[in-house]
């Protein structure tokens, strides 16, 4: 049932040297830099993105996920899920409005996989960047790199798989899109607040807070591919594909930052409506629900996080 | 350190050696010890992101002159640097090297 969660809003990304992470998100994956604060965070967005930022980056010593934000449709909304997260157990805390230079107040609070979410209502709205709000051009022609649209989801590693499930659909709203299923115990969840077939993702893992990817939505196969040339022509580090996904059918390929932050950009993917079932694939065909076409898993692609 | 001189350039190779696997192979100079160990074809260190975070990679260097660049401090403590860990996909061999490949 829909709680007002409306969209995956921002993903704030630990990063070792801001230069070299700035050439990477800006220039070859083709994010916009769109403002930096005085802390010396970076704010970037995808063209297609109405907000002023979607991804923000922080320099420290070590990679990984600060938090993944979602937007909510109203300030009252804000408030009773911030009210309902307390009730279920969540820690939850109040981060006012202007620490993410212009955003509104935000909900930051825990969860069973050791992640840190967040929920806003407000944040300063730009408009898709470099294209008119009253009769709109297809696209800009000044854009870098892959030319990614949008920040699309993030995949997380952690132990507690139904804990998570239970907060995200009983609290947030979210539903179960897709699933691996090992006989009764479920080691991969794709959940949707959206039409898409999956806004966060969660694989079962022995360490809690796991950055597994961050991903960026293409157009096209044939973005993907032309994504694929530029990370040769890059020589960006290749963790796997150009490939489809069995898990969502997504056209995809996976690769790393320059801290070792895997990013995805794809393509596709099936849609989601309520009045689905949950899409099952079972642990004995792991290697086609992740690499439809070699149908053989990769160690690295399971064990590398940040 | 040996030198080789292929048309005007002079490439500067070095030797390192896995104490473990006793495996020895030449590094570029400028190469990172992962890359080196890649290119020999001893599969002696596993391979991640490359960049310095997964921490797939880490190693223990037991002698020579070596330069790292950022290293995950989640994989890589400052006691552990000092005792010579460190992520082979950030360290540059500057001579002969050895190594332990295993560090668990």
């Amino acid at each position: 049932m829909k709680k007002g969660v409306m969209r995956p809003g921002h993903v704030q990304i630990r990063v070792m040297d801001m230069a070299a992470a700035v050439r990477h998100y800006r220039d070859i994956v083709g994010l916009v830099e769109t403002h930096r604060d005085a802390s010396g965070r970076v704010y970037l967005k995808g063209w297609t993105e109405s907000d002023k930022f979607s991804v923000v980056l922080r320099e420290t010593d070590r990679p990984g996920l600060d938090f993944f934000g979602f937007k909510v449709v109203s300030d009252a909304v804000l408030d009773n899920l911030a009210a309902e997260l307390k009730a279920y157990g969540c820690q939850v805390e109040e981060i006012p409005a202007g620490e993410l230079d212009d955003c509104g107040r935000r909900i930051r609070f825990d969860s069973p996989t050791g992640h840190d979410f967040e929920l806003y209502a407000e944040k300063t709205r730009t408009g898709k960047w470099g294209v008119a709000q009253v009769n709109p051009e297809a696209w800009p022609r000044d854009l870098k790199g892959m030319k990614v649209s949008r920040l699309d989801h993030c995949l997380l590693y952690g132990g507690d798989l139904d804990g998570t499930l239970d907060l995200f659909t009983s609290v947030l709203g979210f539903e179960l899109a897709e699933q691996v299923m090992d006989g009764d115990f479920r080691v991969a969840q794709f959940l949707t607040c959206s039409m898409k077939e999956h806004d966060i993702a969660f694989i079962r893992n022995a360490d809690d807070g796991k950055l597994h990817h961050v991903a960026f939505h293409l157009d096209s196969w044939d973005e993907v591919l032309r994504a694929a040339d530029i990370i040769s022509m890059e020589d960006v580090p290749l963790d796997m594909g150009p490939t489809r996904h069995g898990l969502t059918h997504g056209q995809v390929i996976y690769f790393f930052d320059p801290s070792g932050n895997r990013n995805e950009v794809f393509s596709g993917g099936d849609y989601f409506y309520p009045d689905q079932e949950v899409v099952t694939w079972t642990a004995d065909k792991l290697g086609k629900a992740i690499y439809y076409h070699s149908r053989e898993l990769n160690d690295r692609f399971l064990s590398v996080l940040t | 350190m040996a030198f080789w001189i292929c048309g005007s350039l002079a490439h500067i190779e070095h030797l390192v050696t896995d104490l473990v696997s006793k495996q020895s192979f030449s590094c570029h100079d400028g190469e990172s010890l992962l890359s080196a160990a890649v290119r020999s074809g001893h599969p002696i260190i596993r391979v991640g992101c490359r960049t310095g975070g997964c921490g797939l990679c880490k190693v223990r260097i037991l002698g020579g002159d070596y330069q790292t660049g950022k290293m995950s401090r989640s994989h890589v403590s400052e006691a552990e640097e000092l005792q010579g860990y460190v992520l082979a996909c950030r360290t540059l061999p500057a001579g002969a090297l050895e190594f332990h490949s295993r560090t668990d």
